[in-house]
């Protein structure tokens, strides 16, 4: 995080690159940079909340438009996301298990593969955002979606491209993150005795993967 | 260490102040401390700003027509006034600034965990602020600080900016609250267990979990107001099915806790200075450490009492104002505890102690009238009139500031090795003291009397009392006034204060003042209990050098 490499310290912890010099050990070091991230994941996890509440509020009033609304998602496409995102979860996994026994080519790979499987999410999410563009189900004043008239359903696609977009915008953001680990690991700084840092990208990935498992059910299935 | 009272003072040749010079080495610090005093400047330049549109609105209600602006205007004051006094000066104004500077002093730390992340924070701080002011001063603001919707949504106003600022500036307190958890955790030095954490510590720790929690949903909240102003998706739009009752409710998840963001370190400070003023071992140092994370977890589950007479159900009006009362408890366990450490002790009246009497006082008496806007019946009198306006000033003027005031004058000596003028600063605090009792105890009984808030003009009725208020808001920033002169001239020319003027038994003052750059030379160990007077006469020896 922030702080593992801001000086590369002098004096009596020059044996270590990576310990910054307010640090005693890199144990502590990485347990605070492990807390630091935790506690930023707290913050996304209320982010996303703020959401949810809307998404609960807005279903309980209009559960019957909800309902139809949900159902012109399309289920294929999203299932299709899911075991996406699922897998690449598992493949960040794997990755930061190479790096932890120092096999930096493995990690790269597993990271690329990643990645490959977050452009995958972004493109099918593209399409499915295609449809619904083309069908007129957007938000607000831009709603004319034939099938089902405007009592509320554009309360529905609101909430569906704001939770859709701002998770999307976090797998850019994740995606950002493992291709900048991913140089640094070919590159050869993360190594068996220093990997924190593909640990924290690790489990920033696993945040965006867990919101998803939560807005799968919540748009598509119910 | 620690210097016996009768050596000469020394001021260190090289500190944390020259030991790198020019602008760049500023800007690009990553010591805690350096980047405490940005904060300074920065809060004291925006509470300029907070008070200057604060008298003018007070100008404004001289008379009860039109006086100096238009209504327009106005609006735009007493949004001003908000936007910058909530954000840019009360949330960062005590963590930031005297969080940043003290709090690795006082675990003993060389610098918090994250220092390039805290620098990062003050930038936040700066471009969310500018964001903000931005937008005030180009098409101005008329939606209060509280950006109410449907109102906030459909303002031909400038909104979109300030919302940003917010935003951003939100950011900012998240990497501050965040920092500050993780230096208390992993930087503590050995010897500091849990339970000799420093009062101060224990309150910008409780401070930090609701900034971190909090704050990302206030985020969403001016981010789905800012995108609703672009898209008119009606998400708080009743005529569209939206339900502006949920904004009110996103709002004041954030917005009520913030108020324990902003009084949690006062109370911590006060904890400090007690001890240090009455030379006395703090009363139930547990005690106060736990309500601090009690207020923190109650306030949490109390935003609901802001709604009383937004349509909310009585149950749920009812169990929002018991759990608000319970933050009345909590308060008054740490009121107690301070009465209770002056009982008896030799209380050395000095300026920092005239502002925590003045603290005390503003604390148990804002507090007391917040339990009774608590109570759902009295609330519907009282809502929205000048009764919670004279309320939350109590609160956030009476205690905060007196708080801010009290740190300022007694982290001054260690923040920049000189002292100020202690006759100037009992003159500056009576000023202050009184000026501001002047300026609210008449709101008081304006709201009473049903004077409601945000109002441009009022019934001619309501003359006496505005004038009141007035005269006395100018007494309070004359005081303002006199520390900005003696303090600007200890800045240069005060006397030489010493390591530790005030012979406190703080871990921050076993440093030299100004401190080194790096703090220690070598990681002190702690083998006493904080706030330990018990034997005034004895070297202070829990840190070896």
């Amino acid at each position: 995080m922030s702080s593992s490499d801001a000086h590369a310290a002098a004096g009596q912890h020059a044996h270590n690159p990576n310990l910054a010099h307010h640090f005693e050990t890199i144990e502590k070091q990485d347990h605070a940079v492990r807390l630091g991230m935790w506690l930023f994941l707290g913050t996304e996890v209320l982010l996303f909340a703020g959401l949810f509440l809307g998404y609960t509020v807005y279903r309980h009033f209009y559960h019957h438009v909800f309902h139809e609304c949900s159902r012109t998602l399309d289920l294929s496409l999203g299932t299709l996301n899911t075991i996406v995102l699922i897998t690449s979860s598992f493949t960040v996994a794997l990755g930061f298990h190479a790096i932890k026994q120092g096999k930096n080519k493995t990690c790269a790979a597993l990271l690329a593969v990643t990645i490959v499987f977050a452009l995958t999410f972004l493109a099918v999410k593209g399409v499915e955002y295609h449809h619904k563009f083309q069908e007129g189900a957007l938000p607000g004043k831009w709603y004319h979606f034939a099938e089902i008239p405007d009592m509320h359903a554009n309360l529905f696609y609101t909430v569906y491209f704001l939770t859709t977009g701002l998770h999307a915008f976090h797998v850019i953001v994740g995606m950002s993150i493992l291709a900048w680990l991913m140089v640094r690991v070919i590159k050869g700084r993360y190594s068996a005795s220093y990997y924190v840092p593909v640990e924290l990208g690790g489990l920033y990935w696993h945040l965006v993967d867990l919101v998803w498992i939560f807005l799968f059910p919540l748009l598509y299935l119910i | 260490m620690s210097q016996s009272n009768d050596a000469e003072p020394v001021y260190p040749a090289v500190n944390y102040l020259n030991a790198d010079r020019g602008v760049w080495s500023w800007l690009t610090t990553v010591d805690h401390k350096r980047i405490g005093i940005m904060y300074l400047v920065s809060v004291l330049l925006a509470f300029l700003l907070g008070g200057i549109f604060a008298m003018l609105i007070r100008i404004e209600h001289l008379t009860p027509d039109p006086t100096i602006m238009s209504a327009n205007t106005y609006n735009r004051m007493f949004t001003l006034h908000g936007v910058v006094m909530i954000f840019m000066f009360m949330i960062p104004a005590i963590p930031g600034v005297f969080g940043n500077f003290c709090l690795p002093l006082m675990l003993g730390a060389k610098d918090v965990a994250f220092p390039r992340l805290n620098l990062l924070s003050l930038y936040l701080y700066w471009s969310g602020a500018a964001l903000a002011l931005w937008g005030m001063i180009s098409g101005g603001t008329d939606t209060g600080w509280t950006f109410y919707a449907p109102y906030s949504t459909t303002t031909p106003m400038t909104v979109f900016p300030v919302l940003l600022g917010v935003f951003v500036m939100g950011f900012s307190s998240i990497a501050t609250g965040l920092n500050f958890i993780v230096t208390t955790h992993t930087l503590r030095a050995p010897g500091m267990t849990w339970m000799r954490v420093p009062l101060f510590v224990w309150a910008i720790y409780a401070t930090s979990i609701i900034q971190v929690l909090a704050t990302p949903v206030i985020g969403l909240t001016v981010l789905l107001v800012g995108i609703e102003r672009i898209g008119g998706f009606g998400l708080f739009d009743a005529t569209r099915g939206g339900d502006p009752v949920l904004f009110q409710h996103m709002f004041w998840f954030y917005s009520h806790p913030a108020v324990y963001i902003m009084v949690l370190p006062a109370m911590g400070v006060m904890s400090e200075i007690v001890g240090a003023f009455a030379r006395k071992n703090v009363f139930g140092y547990k005690m106060i450490a736990y309500s601090s994370l009690g207020i923190a977890f109650v306030g949490f589950f109390a935003w609901g009492h802001h709604m009383f007479v937004s349509g909310q159900s009585v149950l749920d009006n009812g169990a929002f104002a018991s759990i608000s009362m319970l933050v009345g408890v909590f308060t008054a366990i740490k009121v107690f505890n301070w009465v209770a450490t002056l009982y008896k002790g030799s209380i050395s009246v000095k300026t920092p102690m005239v502002y925590a009497c003045g603290f005390l006082f503003f604390l148990v008496f804002g507090g007391m009238t917040g339990i009774a806007v608590a109570t759902v019946s009295l609330d519907v009198h009282w809502h929205d009139t000048y009764f919670v306006v004279a309320h939350f000033h109590f609160i956030m003027v009476g205690a905060v500031i007196m708080s801010f005031l009290m740190a300022l004058h007694y982290w001054f000596p260690k923040m920049f090795g000189r002292m100020y003028n202690e006759g100037w600063g009992m003159v500056a605090a009576s000023f202050i003291v009184l000026g501001f009792n002047a300026t609210f105890i008449p709101q008081f009984l304006l709201g009473n009397a049903g004077m409601p808030r945000r109002y441009y003009m009022y019934p001619e009725r309501f003359t006496a009392l505005n004038v009141a208020s007035t005269a006395g808001s100018s007494l309070l920033a004359f005081g303002f006034l006199i520390i900005v002169v003696y303090m600007s001239y200890a800045l240069v020319r005060g006397p030489i204060a010493g390591s530790n003027p005030w012979d406190s038994r703080g871990y921050e003052w076993d440093t030299p003042s100004p401190p080194p750059k790096h703090n220690f030379d070598v990681t002190p160990v702690i083998t006493v209990d904080p706030h330990s007077y018990q034997n005034p006469g004895e070297e202070v020896e829990h840190v070896i050098v």
